[in-house]
C-alpha cells in the first residue's frame, strides 16, 4: 500500500516541475511509468506535458496514439492523445497530453545537420563512406540524442511539462554523462591526435608512438581515412560543446527531478541504489524512488501465514465440517474443494517468501532516498489510458 | 541448426533484454559446464557487479578469478584487453602506462568505430584459438547491442584493407561462423517485450549474420497454477458467498491468502499466453528450454546452483 505522504509529496513535486527523468534498469516498467506520469499530471493538474518515450510496447504506442502514424514513421514529432480518449475512461483531461518517440535511429545524421558548420561540411560528413559505416554499425549516439532532444523539446517552451523515459543503456549513467563526455573529447588529446596528419611538421615526439602502433594495427590508408573523418568532426567542436554545457545545466537545474524506478527484486534493487548514489554525486536532484509491481502489503500482514496455515489443515479430510460448508457455498463437491485450497494454502508460501525478499529489500532502498512510492502489482500489464491512469493515480494518491 | 549439444560448443554468446536474467543463466550454464567436467571461462562484457554478485566474490576483473572448481569468471575491460591485445600481437615491449591514452581511450571505445566492439570481441575468440578453457560463456550485450557485438569482427573485416587487424578479424569469424564451435543463446521472461526483441533478434541473427541461434530460454516461467477444470473451481471459491462462508470458518485474514492466489493465477496465465506468442515466433528448429520461477531467498550461489538444476534437465 502506498504511504498516504508519500503519494501527497510526489502529486506536490510534478506540480512544480518542469521535466522529469525517469530511469532505471531494463524490465522494471520505465516506460509505462513515464508514461503514467505523463497522463496523470495532464488529466488531473493541467497543463501541455510531453512523454517522451523510448521504445513502447507495440499496444501501448497504438493506444497512445503513436501506433496510426506507424512506430517507425512517427520519429520524433509530438501527436497528441485525443482527449476523447480521456472523456471515454471517465477522466476528462484538464490539460494536454502529447507522446513522441525518441528517434534513435536517425540519431548521428541529426547531430550532424545541427551542428555542421555549414551546408558544405555537413554534406561531407554525410556523404563520407566511413561515416556511414562507423554510425551504422558502431556508434550508439543515443545517450546523447536523448539530452539533445530533451534539452530541444524544453527549450521550445511549448510544453509545462516534459517527461522523459530514458533510452536502454548499458550504464544508466552513460545518459548522465553523455553530455560530459562529448565536451572531453572535443578537448581530448586523441582528437587532436587522430586530425593532424600522419606526415605532417605537427607531429610531436608525444604522438609519435601512438602513430607507430596505429599504423601497424590498421593500416596507413584506414588512418588517414579516420583522420580526415575526425578533421571533418573537429569543425563542428564549437556547436558540440556549447549544447553539451546547455543540456548538463539543464540537468541539474532546479526545474528538473529524477524519478528512479525499480521492482523489488535483487539486480533491479542494486542498480536503483547505485544510481541514488551517482545521481547525488553528480548534483542531480533525485524526486522520488517508485517501487513497481510490489506484491500487495497485506501479505506480510500479522496472522496471514496462520490463516494460510489453518486453511491447509482445513483440506486434509474431506469429511472436515469447515470444508463442507466451504464447498457448499460454492457449490463444489468437497474433495474438490480441499484440492484447490490445498493448492491455494501451500503455493502461499512462496508468494510469502517472496514478499518477505521483498521487504528487506524495500528496507535497504527507503533509507537511501526519503520519498518512495510503491505501484502494486496488478493482474494483467498495462497497455492502454485506462490502465496508465490507474497506475498514475496510484502513484499521485488518487483512488 | 545444429544437433550439438549445447554445452558441447566453445562459445556461447547469452543475450537477452536488460532484466531477464543473462547473467543468471549465463552463470548457470557455466557452473553446468564446470560440474560435468569441462574446464569453463563465464565472462560479463559489461562489467556492472552482476556476475561477480551471482558467485558472491567482492569483486571480478579482467584477470579470471576461480569461483569453483573449473569454473572461471571475468570481466571485460577495454584498457585491459587493449594493452594485452598490443603485448600479444603488437609485440611493443613497454606498455605498462598507455599515458594520455588511457585518460581519453573509455569515451573513443564508445564513440570511435568499433573499438570497443572488436577488443572484446577479439578477446573471446582468442581465449577460444588458444584453447585456455573448453567452453567460453559469455554473459553478453543486451538484444540492442548484441548484434554489433558479434558482427564486429566481419564488419571491420570489410572497413580495414590491410593491418594487423584486418589479419585477425579472418581467424575470429572462422571461430564464430562456426556453429560447432559457436552458438547464441537469447533469454526472455514471459513479457510482451521481452519476448517482441527476441524473435526479432533471432530474425536479425539468422538474416544478417553467420552466428548459430543455438537456443532461447524461457527464463522466470510462472507455474501455471491450476488446470483448466481447477481453475474454474477456484472461481466458484471466490465467489462473494464462497470467501464469506471461508471467513467466517477460518478468520478475516484468509481473504488475503485467497487474493495473493488470484493474482498469482491471472500472472501466470499472462505469462503463458506469452509463452505461446514466443513458441510461435521462434524458428521450430531453435531449442526453446524453459526455467521456472525460482522462489529463492536470495540471489546468489544458490539461484546459480538452481537454475543450473533446471537447466541439467533440458539441456542435452
Amino acid at each position: 500500500m502506498a504511504r498516504r505522504s508519500g503519494t501527497r509529496q510526489l502529486a506536490d513535486l510534478f506540480a512544480v516541475k518542469e521535466m522529469v527523468v525517469v530511469c532505471g534498469s531494463g524490465g522494471t516498467g520505465k516506460t509505462t511509468v513515464a508514461a503514467s506520469i505523463g497522463a496523470q499530471v495532464a488529466s488531473e493538474m493541467g497543463g501541455r506535458v510531453l512523454v517522451l518515450t523510448v521504445d513502447p510496447a507495440r499496444r501501448l504506442a497504438v493506444a497512445l496514439g503513436l501506433g496510426e502514424l506507424g512506430i517507425e514513421s512517427a520519429g520524433h514529432v509530438p501527436v497528441q492523445v485525443p482527449q476523447e480518449a480521456f472523456a471515454a475512461v471517465g477522466h476528462p483531461c484538464r490539460g494536454e497530453l502529447w507522446v513522441a518517440m525518441l528517434d534513435t535511429k536517425a540519431g548521428w545524421d541529426d547531430l550532424i545537420r545541427r551542428h555542421a558548420p555549414d551546408s558544405a561540411t555537413r554534406d561531407r560528413i554525410l556523404a563520407n563512406g566511413l561515416y556511414r559505416n562507423i554510425t551504422g554499425r558502431f556508434v550508439n549516439s543515443h545517450d546523447y540524442l536523448a539530452m539533445e532532444q530533451l534539452h530541444d523539446l524544453h527549450a521550445s517552451g511549448q510544453y509545462d511539462m516534459v517527461v522523459i523515459d530514458t533510452p536502454p543503456s548499458r550504464n544508466a549513467l552513460d545518459l548522465l554523462d553523455a553530455p560530459g563526455r562529448m565536451r572531453e573529447f572535443f578537448g581530448s588529446r586523441l582528437l587532436k591526435w587522430l586530425t593532424v596528419p600522419f606526415r605532417s611538421r605537427l607531429f610531436t615526439v608525444a604522438s609519435k608512438p601512438f602513430y607507430q602502433v596505429a599504423d601497424r594495427v590498421l593500416g596507413a590508408q584506414f588512418l588517414r581515412d579516420i583522420g580526415e573523418f575526425f578533421a571533418l568532426f573537429q569543425t563542428m567542436e564549437d556547436g558540440f560543446v556549447q549544447r553539451a554545457s546547455e543540456v548538463e545545466r539543464l540537468l541539474t537545474d532546479e526545474g528538473t527531478t529524477f524519478v528512479v524506478v525499480t521492482t523489488l527484486e535483487t539486480a533491479p534493487a542494486r542498480e536503483a541504489r547505485y544510481l541514488a548514489e551517482a545521481l547525488r554525486a553528480r548534483r542531480m536532484p533525485l524526486g522520488a524512488l517508485v517501487l513497481n509491481r510490489v506484491l500487495p502489503a497485506e501479505i506480510r500482514q500479522v496472522g496471514v501465514s496462520a490463516a494460510a496455515s489453518r486453511l491447509h489443515d482445513m483440506t486434509v479430510s474431506p469429511s472436515n465440517e469447515s470444508l463442507q460448508r466451504v464447498a457448499a457455498a460454492a457449490g463444489l463437491p468437497p474433495d474438490d474443494a480441499a484440492r484447490v485450497l490445498a493448492e491455494v494454502a501451500d503455493r502461499f508460501r512462496e508468494t510469502s517468501v517472496a514478499a518477505a525478499n521483498e521487504a528487506e529489500r524495500r528496507r535497504e532502498l527507503e533509507a537511501l532516498v526519503p520519498l518512495v512510492v510503491a505501484i502494486p502489482m496488478q493482474p494483467t500489464d498495462v497497455h492502454d489510458l485506462a490502465g496508465l491512469l490507474t497506475i498514475g493515480r496510484s502513484l499521485t494518491g488518487q483512488i | 541448426m545444429t544437433d550439438l549439444p549445447l554445452l558441447d560448443r566453445q562459445l556461447l554468446f547469452v543475450s537477452g533484454k536488460g532484466g531477464t536474467g543473462k547473467t543468471t543463466i549465463a552463470a548457470a550454464l557455466a557452473d553446468l559446464s564446470a560440474r560435468r567436467g569441462r574446464r569453463t571461462l563465464v565472462c560479463e562484457m559489461d562489467a556492472k557487479g552482476s556476475l561477480a554478485a551471482a558467485f558472491e566474490v567482492p569483486t571480478l576483473d579482467f584477470t579470471p578469478t576461480e569461483v569453483e572448481p573449473r569454473l572461471f569468471a571475468m570481466t571485460m575491460n577495454t584498457e585491459d584487453s587493449l594493452r594485452e591485445y598490443l603485448r600479444l600481437f603488437v609485440r611493443i615491449p613497454l606498455i605498462s602506462r598507455l599515458g594520455p591514452l588511457a585518460h581519453t581511450f573509455d569515451f573513443v571505445a564508445d564513440a570511435a568505430p568499433g573499438v570497443k566492439e572488436i577488443l572484446g570481441i577479439g578477446k573471446l575468440c582468442h581465449e577460444v584459438r588458444e584453447r585456455h578453457y573448453d567452453l567460453v560463456v559469455v554473459d553478453a550485450e543486451a538484444t540492442g547491442h548484441i548484434v554489433g557485438q558479434i558482427d564486429a569482427p566481419r564488419a571491420i573485416h570489410e572497413l580495414v584493407k590491410v593491418g594487423i587487424v584486418r589479419d585477425q578479424t579472418e581467424w575470429m569469424l572462422e571461430i564464430l561462423d562456426d556453429p560447432a564451435r559457436t552458438g547464441l543463446v537469447v533469454v526472455a521472461t514471459p513479457e510482451e517485450m521481452p519476448i517482441t526483441e527476441t524473435i526479432e533478434l533471432v530474425h536479425t541473427v539468422r538474416t544478417t549474420t553467420q552466428v548459430d541461434v543455438a537456443a532461447v530460454v524461457a527464463n522466470r516461467v510462472l507455474p501455471e497454477w491450476f488446470s483448466p477444470t481447477d481453475s474454474a473451481m477456484f472461481d466458484a471459491l471466490m465467489s462473494s458467498g464462497a470467501q464469506a462462508a471461508l471467513v467466517a470458518e477460518l478468520g478475516a485474514k484468509v481473504g488475503t491468502v485467497a487474493r495473493a492466489a488470484a493474482l498469482a493465477r491471472a500472472r501466470g496465465s499472462v505469462a503463458a499466453e506469452q509463452l505461446r506468442t514466443l513458441r510461435d515466433g521462434v524458428p521450430a528448429d531453435v531449442p526453446l528450454l524453459l526455467v521456472p520461477e525460482m522462489f529463492t531467498r536470495g540471489a546468489g550461489r544458490r539461484m546459480v546452483a538452481r537454475v543450473a538444476d533446471a537447466l541439467a534437465d533440458v539441456v542435452q
